[in-house]
């Protein structure tokens, strides 16, 4: 049933990296429970544009839970309470009237704050950069069962693809380790033919710029799995364990 | 040296110095069973081991192992805070498959620590160490005697309440060290994180259950 509730947010201002933030508190009436939760955010920057103040910058894209720009760490969970989805895909509803929802930036050393919000998630480009592809064309779509693939080894790989490295793993990680991330994006392409021969490259590779750019030691907490809007299995950090240390044990 | 440079390389440590002790515990608490199912077969251990050169040697391996698995935890405890960043959350709330054993760690390992101190003091200290040095200090014992000097003391309530609660600190620090150590050398996937959560448990639980029936024995005074 739709109905209309009033909720006090408690909101992460900061006017820039340098710049000490703090929180503010925002009243919002009259929230639709069946607006999506970046929908209420549009809301309160509308009101506040009309009261000629500073909007709040957040990241958003797609709205639709596939593109991994949106954020927010609401209520002490990254995407919300909700399990497997993003913060776009969170509504209104899971709310109830005069609840104090308290929004938050990722915070992470390898994050840094750009604005209120936004963080800079341009590390986890860089991991990529070190290695996350496969350096060859490998041309077009094979004929069907031309390479024999595992129904077991296409659907771990397909899971680990599934990651849109929003950064919420690192973000949930009382370590800021991004391990889930980087073993994700090394499962999905050391699990297939035309990734395993780049494989002990890419686990090396990718791994040191993670622990170049700061991220912290997993500890196997399994924080990530559970706030993961994607659901990656830690099982894919094990598979990133062994790839790395056979690869420095084979030099 | 990517032992130290590389996070996985620095967990390896970890996780290979952390089964190693492990696996001490396992024949500690095996040589400890025997003071009560009979006290002659305990001392006959106690005169075996003192303080030949095996066992010095063993205990030098041992303390190693110590040092390094209490130096790395430190390390990356310090690396991991600053990847935290300046700014904590002021709200943050766990899943519930997040166990609370697996945020507490270093919390833990210090606790078990310090009893560990007291401990090296009360046995180890007054008897391979008495043996080595061949310094008698007041209240020591002769190898042979082991079981006397157990059972003394115990006989003193508080310190059976000390190494239960000791005992219980350890038994969390084990059920999430020894999963995770398998975990950091790549021994799971999707169907075994169960089952080697299971082992853990089942491992951790016999080693603690062994060392506790010690102190309770005289607890209950048997």
């Amino acid at each position: 049933m739709e109905k209309n509730i009033n909720v006090t947010l408690k909101i992460w201002r900061q006017a820039g990296p340098k710049v000490k933030g703090e929180f503010e508190i925002y009243k919002l009436d009259n929230v639709s429970t069946d607006s999506s939760f970046l929908e209420m955010l549009d809301m309160l920057n509308e009101k506040l544009i009309h009261a000629r103040k500073e909007p709040i910058a957040f990241d958003h894209d797609c709205r639709e839970g596939i593109c991994g720009m949106c954020s927010l760490y609401i209520n002490g969970h990254p995407h919300g309470l909700d399990g497997e989805t993003t913060t776009c895909q969170l509504h209104m509803r899971r709310f109830h009237d005069g609840q104090t929802i308290t929004i938050e930036p990722w915070r992470s050393a390898a994050f840094p704050v750009i604005k209120d919000l936004m963080v800079d998630r341009g590390a986890y480009d860089k991991i990529i950069q070190a290695g996350g592809y496969v350096s060859v064309n490998t041309g077009g779509i094979p004929d069907g069962n031309a390479i024999p693939i595992s129904k077991l080894a296409a659907d771990e790989a397909m899971d680990a693809a599934s990651c849109i490295g929003c950064g919420a793993c690192a973000a949930a990680c009382k370590n800021g380790s991004a391990m889930l991330f980087v073993a994700a994006k090394v499962s999905q392409l050391a699990l297939l033919p035309q990734g395993k021969i780049e494989a002990a490259a890419r686990a090396k590779a990718m791994v040191a710029k993670m622990d170049e750019l700061g991220f912290g030691n997993c500890t196997n907490t399994q924080a990530c799995e559970a706030e993961c809007p994607k659901g990656i299995s830690i099982s894919h950090i094990a598979r990133l364990n062994r790839e790395f240390l056979s690869a420095k044990f084979k030099d | 040296m990517w032992l130290i440079d590389s996070s996985i390389g620095r967990k390896l440590i970890m996780s290979i110095t952390g089964v190693f002790l492990v696996l001490f515990l396992l024949f500690h608490s095996c040589m400890n069973i025997v003071v009560i199912i009979s006290p002659e077969g305990y001392n006959a251990i106690c005169a075996f081991l003192g303080a030949n050169w095996y066992a010095v040697a063993g205990t030098a391996v041992l303390a190693g192992g110590f040092i390094v698995h209490i130096l790395y935890a430190l390390y990356l405890t310090y690396q991991n805070m600053r990847a935290r960043g300046n700014v904590r959350y002021a709200v943050s709330k766990n899943q519930k498959v997040v166990d609370w054993s697996s945020q507490n760690m270093l919390v833990l390992g210090t606790i078990v620590f310090g009893f560990l101190a007291l401990h090296l003091y009360n046995f180890w200290f007054k008897m391979q160490f008495v043996e080595l040095s061949g310094i008698h200090t007041g209240g020591s014992f002769e190898p042979g005697q082991g079981a006397e000097f157990v059972k003394q003391l115990f006989s003193n309530p508080i310190y059976c309440v000390v190494y239960i609660v000791w005992l219980a600190a350890l038994w969390f620090h084990l059920t999430h060290g020894v999963w995770s150590a398998l975990q950091t050398v790549g021994l799971n996937n999707k169907t075994w994180l169960p089952r080697v959560k299971v082992i853990s448990n089942i491992i951790s639980t016999i080693v603690i259950l062994m060392f506790m029936a010690i102190p309770v024995y005289y607890l209950i005074g048997c």
